[in-house]
């Protein structure tokens, strides 16, 4: 079509807006055309977000918070990163919703319904850290490739749901066990219904602990779509990728889990050092488990403004995989001077931990403040990148905010 | 040239401004009428009724503004609409345009696409993406730690 035809097409799209479509018009539009406003919805009405998220991908939707926006104790689904390797399931039928445990390590395979779940085992709720493990992603030199997370694929919500382990005691498992993998409704991008977009896992001793859960709620209200409905497994403390969205399957391997996303440079880090950029083989390659030690200022938000006689109160949170954060400090002279912040325990194992401080200023000028949480195993955050990986995984450098005091 | 002449000068070209301003309103009119009675006249040389899409396909807005084209997001290049063709039907541009990488890391990224990911053989078309990719979205050397940037400085309360 020439260009003066497209024009006209378009006055006419416009025309027909105005006009009601179905009546004048009608004829043009194709059985299955939706106009462009209902095409394209907005993804913070579609996904009940608030507009300050950031969209990194819009397919498959992947969705970051701000470190501001991350300053409730338990963050709520407004400012909870999206992070979809698939395309979210279209339909989702409660009624014929069902769980099937399999694998070579159960004696015979097993299939609950929803209710079955929900009323044959005992809820239980933990406050659960889940980070990307492609979170700061964005800072790697030489780039690294995939979603170009800064600090916000991070949040720690409610879970409500039943333990794993009870749902395998059910089913009865092997000693052979080795890992679980999880078997999920979303849909591969290239539309291939025999492919799997994720299917990751844990090793069986994560599955078998107290928090790891199969959710059925978050925040005490049904899990939302973006982020798992109705069925959701999660695994605190590990990667997010390890706790699989629209759960529809669990199998027990004798092996190590060998599902989409599971292999290559996928959610794997080199065994052994590498320099920036440099070459690996895939079997030099080992699986992310728990994540590293970490923190976030969500207050202030960076760039305040202030005068000197003014103290400056921060605060945050801090996380550290399967393990107690047990100091944060923080330093306004690029590392120079480190002081301590107040820190909380956390609520549960696994949930993150919340600290705040109050910060006096020598002079007027330009700050960065930056915050460094230590673990229970004495291991501490970076100021610098950590070590360069292929896909930019497991980015733990401190975090920083600016500040300017005025006189 | 005297007054009464300039006078009628005027009042001719008036007329002839009037004139061509009542023909165009006809034209309008006429337009305006076919188009409710035979609205076929708006496609031009294509019938919406052989091929229902095709003009759905046509009309997406292919507009380049700043260098950026507006609907991807991608640097308008040679190549571009190769690109738009090939990489964008299974996911967003925006998977693109967010990464950097040396041609030979996106050549590599298009092999694993097309060995886990259901990519098709490019062909011919591949050499033109990859320089399209390589030229436009290179590494950019950011060093261990960057500066902090685009600060929204605003005043604490």
């Amino acid at each position: 079509m020439n260009r003066r035809g497209f024009i006209t097409q378009t006055a006419l799209t416009s025309l027909t807006a105005i006009l009601g479509t179905e009546i004048v018009f009608g004829k043009f539009i194709p059985t299955d055309y939706q106009p462009l406003g209902v095409q394209e919805p907005s993804p913070f009405q579609l996904f009940e977000k608030d507009n300050q998220m950031v969209v990194l991908n819009d397919k498959p939707w992947n969705m970051e918070a701000q470190a501001h926006l991350l300053d409730d104790a338990i963050t709520p689904n407004k400012y909870m990163f999206i992070r979809n390797n698939g395309k979210i399931p279209e339909t989702i039928d409660l009624d014929t919703w069902s769980l099937l445990v399999d694998g070579e390590s159960v004696g015979q395979p097993k299939r609950y319904s929803l209710a079955e779940l929900k009323s044959k085992f005992k809820h239980h709720t933990y406050q659960l850290t889940l980070e990307c493990g492609g979170n700061g992603r964005s800072e790697f030199d030489p780039p690294a490739k995939g979603n170009q997370w800064t600090v916000g694929a991070v949040s720690c919500a409610l879970w409500t749901g039943i333990r794993l382990r009870d749902i395998l005691k059910d089913v009865g498992i092997k000693n052979d066990s080795v890992y679980v993998g999880y078997h999920a409704a979303d849909t591969h991008l290239s539309g291939d219904p025999n492919k799997e977009p994720i299917s990751r896992g844990v090793p069986i001793s994560k599955a078998l602990q107290d928090e790891t859960l199969i959710a059925f709620k978050m925040n005490g209200e049904d899990i939302p779509l973006a982020h798992g409905y109705p069925l959701r497994l999660v695994a605190g403390g590990w990667p997010a990728s390890a706790s699989g969205k629209w759960l529809t399957g669990i199998s027990v391997r004798n092996k190590v889990h060998d599902g989409s996303k599971m292999s290559g440079t996928a959610y794997r880090v080199p065994c052994e050092p590498l320099a920036p950029g440099e070459k690996v083989t895939d079997d030099k390659m080992c699986i992310i488990e728990s994540m590293p030690v970490k923190s976030l200022i969500t207050y202030p938000k960076t760039g305040a403004i202030f005068p000197i006689e003014k103290k400056l109160n921060i605060r945050g949170h801090a996380w550290s995989g399967e393990f107690a954060v047990k100091r944060v400090a923080y330093s306004i002279d690029f590392g120079s001077t480190w002081h301590d912040c107040n820190l909380e325990d956390a609520t549960n194992r696994l949930a993150w931990q919340h600290f705040q401080a109050s910060i006096s200023f020598p002079k007027k000028g330009y700050y960065e403040v930056w915050t460094r949480a230590t673990n229970s195993q004495g291991i501490a955050q970076p100021m610098v990148l950590p070590g360069w990986n292929p896909k930019g995984y497991l980015n733990n450098a401190c975090h920083r905010i600016a500040v300017k005091i005025t006189a | 040239m005297n007054q009464q002449e300039k006078y009628f000068e005027a009042v001719a070209q008036i007329r002839k401004l009037m004139l061509r301003l009542i023909v165009v309103f006809l034209i309008m009119i006429a337009v305006i009428v076919h188009s409710l009675l035979a609205p076929d006249v708006f496609v031009l040389g294509n019938s919406p009724h052989e091929e229902p899409y095709a003009w759905v396909e046509e009309a997406m807005d292919d507009r380049i503004e700043n260098g950026i084209h507006v609907r991807t997001g991608f640097v308008s290049d040679t190549g571009l609409m190769t690109v738009v063709a090939n990489c964008t039907n299974c996911h967003s541009a925006k998977l693109v345009t967010q990464n950097r990488m040396s041609k030979e890391r996106w050549r590599a990224t298009i092999r694993w696409m097309q060995e886990t990911q259901n990519l098709w053989d490019l062909g011919d078309k591949e050499a033109i993406i990859l320089e399209y990719l390589a030229s436009n979205y290179a590494p950019i050397q950011k060093g261990r730690r960057q500066n902090l940037e685009k600060i929204e400085w605003y005043v604490l309360e």
